[in-house]
């Protein structure tokens, strides 16, 4: 039996191992969640990340939420980073695509090429 | 926006660039009183009473990538176009706090819609910042603490993933719970 400091400890360390994964994950997947992206559907496709990731069981990438990226025309938007590459900015994401962008550019390490709006 | 749970996403994306470290978000539903009200508030780094008095302004933000802030104005206007009140107060170095009142029964109100998703991508998109979420009808209340899924992970030995996912279920079933009548 656990006591109720045991769990507090352990939630603690759980928390400490998820906000040091930054340095050790491969991937950093970024959804632009300003309001243009949010009217233009980035919830869902954010959403669509997320469970993909789950499905698949992915641990070495983080998704997180930015602002405005300035190309509001281009919403919603989906970065990809990974360390020492160019950052992969895909524009008008769906969530078909956003699942698309976990298997083939997390998983199966190749760039969507005619989704990419922009890298640099 | 179609659903008052984007505005909610909209305005807690606000806290998370305003540096806030902890996000209350309270949902309150009462027939009782024909009102509908939705409340958020940071501990970000506020904002000039100057600021304050313009923000509501589409043409005000602090942003430098484009020159239009259109968040809290929407929001404000879904707010007054429902018989409603909106109200912003912030002070520097404390934080701010957004309150939004509709009329519950007006017909140009948006529904709440997709909560839980909008909890979700927030708790699981920004690890550093502590969420609450209290969601209060004449039924009961809840409470969901982001915290619950550091728990989860470490109790059940499990993923982060996978542990925001048994979080869409708990705040699903709690807000069945609470929207049940009786």
């Amino acid at each position: 039996m656990k006591t109720l400091a045991d769990l507090r400890a352990m939630k603690e360390k759980a928390k400490r191992e998820m906000t040091a994964r930054d340095e050790n994950s491969k991937y950093r997947i970024v959804v632009a969640m300003g309001t243009c992206g949010i009217a233009a559907g980035a919830r869902n496709v954010m959403s669509a990340i997320l469970d993909e990731i789950n499905k698949r069981d992915i641990a070495d990438t983080i998704v997180t939420q930015t602002g405005c990226l300035g190309y509001c025309n281009q919403e919603p938007l989906v970065q990809v980073f990974q360390q020492n590459k160019k950052v992969v900015t895909y524009g008008k994401v769906t969530p078909e695509i956003a699942r698309r962008i976990v298997a083939e550019h997390i998983v199966g390490e190749k760039i969507l090429t005619e989704q990419v709006f922009m890298q640099n | 926006m179609r659903e008052l749970s984007l505005h909610i996403l909209d305005i807690a994306m606000n806290s998370i660039e305003a540096e806030a470290t902890r996000v209350i978000i309270v949902v309150e539903e009462l027939e009782s009183e024909n009102l509908f009200r939705i409340r958020l508030r940071d501990n970000g780094k506020g904002m000039t009473k100057d600021m304050q008095e313009k923000v509501t302004d589409p043409f005000v933000t602090t942003r430098k990538t484009r020159s239009v802030g259109m968040g809290l104005s929407l929001f404000k206007q879904a707010a007054l176009q429902c018989n409603g009140n909106f109200k912003l107060t912030s002070e520097l170095g404390k934080g701010t706090t957004v309150l939004a009142e509709f009329q519950l029964d007006s017909l140009n109100r948006s529904p709440l819609g997709d909560i839980n998703s909008t909890m979700i991508n927030l708790v699981m998109g920004t690890l550093d910042v502590h969420f609450m979420y209290i969601h209060r009808t004449d039924s009961g209340r809840f409470c969901f603490d982001s915290y619950w899924i550091f728990g989860r992970m470490a109790e059940h030995n499990i993923s982060f993933y996978k542990a925001g996912e048994l979080a869409k279920e708990f705040i699903e079933q709690n807000l069945e719970f609470v929207n049940s009548k009786g």
